[in-house]
């Protein structure tokens, strides 16, 4: 069957991108001392904004600023009150919810429909729920007196540009602590937007930090001496480095780093709904997600058949345009990405697993890459265990429960993990014995601000999220 | 009491009751497994009390130790984790009851150990005994505590539950000799994680005397290891391990010592506790056991 769909574009008129930016440092944006760097809209390398880098004497001023609000505004302001300026922050997210939207679309190239649907509405979400608990931490379970840090320096990835500033931000600002954040070079542009909400929602200066810039910046934002946390989302390699850079202080560490989740479909599993969560689980933001489930445990009796639905199902997924409502996929967030989806989908072929994409017609312009399954892999297989952090699914089978808990814990990453089945107790039992922070049954890539994520094993640690999340803000 | 025999530090033990008999000396062994091996390395070094008496010899732990002990870890990481919360909680209040009934042993340990009064001995033995209790008390609330409902803003069900991180290095207080050590074995294994304890090197005999209460209560052989010797050639091995999950590095008192250790924890991305000289009469809190929990969510 070929389904037709007109063109449903989003306007992006309702977004208002400057042709450069500054750092924002104390309540203010500021021109950066270091080298201007360029974000790109990756789905037409359209060029978007010039965005400063902030150099070592900038950092020096956003950590001082930071310092000093915690010290004579944020830290001693009752609780009460930080719940005030989260709710407003929260507020404002929600209205100009689309403007954020539409922006997080054109910077990172992840369709309209999930940065619209998901991203910006958790984003909200998570700041009312913190919001909530500025007032209350005598009563979150870490003692009478849980006290804040100080100033976190918070380091995020590009594939939820907003949304994972809000993960740090928001349970930060309600602990009573002041941040630096520095968001992914190639996504700077809805963190520089949250700081015009900021300064809408007359947040006290310094408060909030936002300096932009590359790798460099960040590694010289978490080994910053004025800094009492860090808080840090990417790469397992990036994670160790961060983890060396602090050892021997006193910073408090979180890290929530890479994964290969296995996703595990039972042949008592509803097939058309696992075929669904299957797509959602790995095509959800193309892939870039650390939690997407990447590794399809099928068991042996059901393999062939889901596989012959999966491959029909891939084949009505959408590729194209982000800021089309009928997008199902967007675009590669950038060159360097691309490059390592390509190279690690080439070594899948060069080892032998079976090569499957999607039959769709890619764009000229900009970085894009068609849902793609690989099919006969093995543990020993490098797309088995390294993280791909793209539209790719390495579909392995199993045929006792044993078996597929076996594979699924075969990973040094234990971030989280799916179960297909319609028997509860089977749920329950490889839920218990899966070494994963989530695991999800009979659905995928679900979040939600009460809910705390976060890895086992080589992904991290820490807690985001929920109760706990407070944590990593907080002295007790 | 006989008279010191001049060169050897040697002096009969415990033995005022009656001068007239030889006292049986106690050797000090390591804790692996369940069982007391000498170390493999073959080495032992004194053990001196605070004013600088010899007290006895200890078993000089190697990097093969530190090895076999992970090992013996490991194996037993399986079993007490899925133990139910309620036979944890047993099992170590089962030892708080032999810790109870060896008090005046523990009391002549620590006071040798750390050069305190007797009074003052006593009481922190005291101190340890309860402490004890109230982790193994923790056994049964922790998961309600600290999982829970997650009230979702969807028609799913998501459920926190504390799960137990694995294996667990423990660099043992370096000045608490009993309490402050009880202080950071019992965190780890109330919740279902195993330990690999390296004790304080100049006060390692209350240590060991846990580990013989230990090996006699219902505690699974592995749950509970321990090593005696030197901090600086042990730890290493014990922070790059791969096969342990958190370092507790609460009993470094070396810094440039510390931060290595935590370099070397990075490569597997370790959970760690850092340096630190706690209070250890102070109330305890629950930061020591959510450092060695994870939370999964259902």
């Amino acid at each position: 069957m070929d389904f037709q769909y007109a063109p449903a574009p989003e306007s992006r008129s309702i977004v208002d991108i400057r042709s450069s930016y500054g750092l924002f440092i104390n309540g203010e944006f500021v021109d950066g001392k270091g080298e201007s760097f360029k974000s790109i809209n990756p789905a037409d390398e359209e060029l978007l904004a010039d965005i400063a880098t902030a150099n070592a004497e900038d950092l020096d001023a956003a950590v001082l600023a930071a310092r000093r609000a915690f010290d004579t505004t944020w830290g001693p302001m009752p609780g009460r009150d930080r719940a005030k300026y989260l709710f407003r922050i929260a507020r404002i997210i929600q209205e100009r919810g689309r403007e954020l939207a539409v922006l997080e679309s054109l910077d990172n190239g992840k369709p309209i429909r999930e940065s619209r649907d998901v991203d910006i509405p958790l984003v909200a979400a998570h700041f009312f729920y913190y919001a909530g608990w500025a007032d209350k931490l005598p009563h979150a379970g870490f003692g009478p007196d849980p006290r804040p840090l100080g100033v976190a320096a918070q380091v995020i990835p590009w594939n939820f540009p907003l949304l994972m500033l809000a993960w740090k931000i928001a349970p930060a600002l309600a602990a009573g602590n002041t941040v630096v954040l520095k968001p992914a070079e190639t996504t700077p542009l809805t963190a520089l937007l949250f700081a015009e909400i900021c300064q809408q929602a007359d947040l006290p200066p310094g408060v909030v930090n936002i300096v932009t810039g590359a790798g460099e910046t960040g590694r010289q934002l978490v080994e910053h001496p004025g800094v009492d946390k860090v808080a840090f989302t990417g790469s397992t390699e990036v994670g160790r480095a961060i983890a060396r850079a602090v050892a021997g202080t006193a910073k408090k560490l979180s890290l929530e780093l890479g994964g290969k989740a296995a996703n595990i479909v039972f042949d008592d599993a509803p097939l058309d709904q696992a075929v669904e969560g299957v797509v959602n689980g790995i095509f959800f933001n193309q892939g870039h997600v650390c939690c997407a489930g990447s590794r399809l445990l099928l068991q042996e009796s059901v393999a062939e058949e889901f596989l012959e639905s999966l491959r029909r199902r891939m084949a009505q997924l959408r590729v194209g345009d982000p800021l089309d409502k009928n997008t199902d996929v967007g675009a590669i967030n950038s060159a360097a990405q691309l490059a390592r989806i390509r190279e690690l989908s080439q070594i899948g072929q060069d080892e032998g697993a079976e090569r499957w994409s999607a039959p769709c017609v890619l764009p000229e312009r900009g970085f894009w890459f068609a849902p793609t399954i690989f099919t006969g892999v093995t543990q020993a297989h490098r797309i088995a265990r390294e993280e791909i952090f793209g539209p790719v699914l390495s579909v392995l089978t199993f045929r006792t429960p044993d078996e597929a808990v076996e594979k699924a814990n075969n990973t040094p990453y234990g971030l989280s993990a799916g179960v297909w089945t319609e028997k509860g107790s089977r749920i329950l039992s490889i839920a218990d014995k899966l070494r994963a922070g989530v695991v999800w049954a009979n659905t995928f890539n679900k979040f939600d601000p009460t809910s705390p994520f976060g890895g086992y094993k080589e992904s991290g640690y820490g807690r985001e999220g929920g109760r706990h999340g407070l944590e990593a803000y907080l002295e007790h | 009491m006989a008279a010191r025999v001049a060169g050897t530090g040697w002096r009969p033990t415990l033995n005022t009751e009656t001068p007239a008999r030889l006292a049986v000396r106690k050797t000090y062994k390591l804790f692996i497994g369940g069982a007391f091996p000498r170390s493999e390395s073959g080495r032992s070094y004194q053990v001196h009390s605070a004013s600088g008496e010899f007290l006895a010899n200890a078993a000089l732990g190697s990097r093969k130790d530190v090895r076999d002990a992970v090992k013996a870890a490991r194996a037993a990481a399986g079993k007490w984790s899925a133990a139910t919360a309620y036979n944890r909680g047993q099992i170590l209040y089962r030892v708080a009851e032999l810790l109870e009934g060896r008090r005046d042993q523990f009391t002549a340990e620590v006071k040798a150990a750390e050069g305190i009064s007797r009074k003052d001995a006593a009481a922190t033995v005291d101190a340890a005994i309860d402490r004890w209790v109230w982790y193994a008390g923790w056994s049964d609330k922790i998961a309600q505590v600290y999982g829970g409902a997650n009230p979702v803003a969807g028609p799913y069900f998501n459920l926190s539950s504390p799960e137990p991180t694995g294996v667990v290095g423990v660099v043992a207080p370096a000045d608490s000799s009993l309490l402050g050590l009880v202080s950071v074995i019992a965190p780890a294994i109330v919740t279902g994680n195993t330990v690999v304890v390296i004790a304080a090197p100049d006060r390692p005999l209350p240590a060991v005397s846990l580990t013989e209460v230990l090996a006699t209560s219902d505690l699974p052989g592995g749950v509970v290891n321990l090593l005696t010797g030197v901090v600086a050639e042990m730890a290493p091995w014990l922070a790059s391990h791969m096969d342990v999950n958190a370092i507790d590095l609460t009993g470094v008192t070396e810094p440039t010592l510390g931060a290595d250790l935590e370099v070397a924890a990075a490569e597997n991305l370790k959970r760690v506790i850092r340096p630190g000289q706690p209070d250890w009469d102070a109330d305890p809190g629950v930061s020591r056991m959510l450092a060695l929990l994870e939370i999964k969510g259902v």
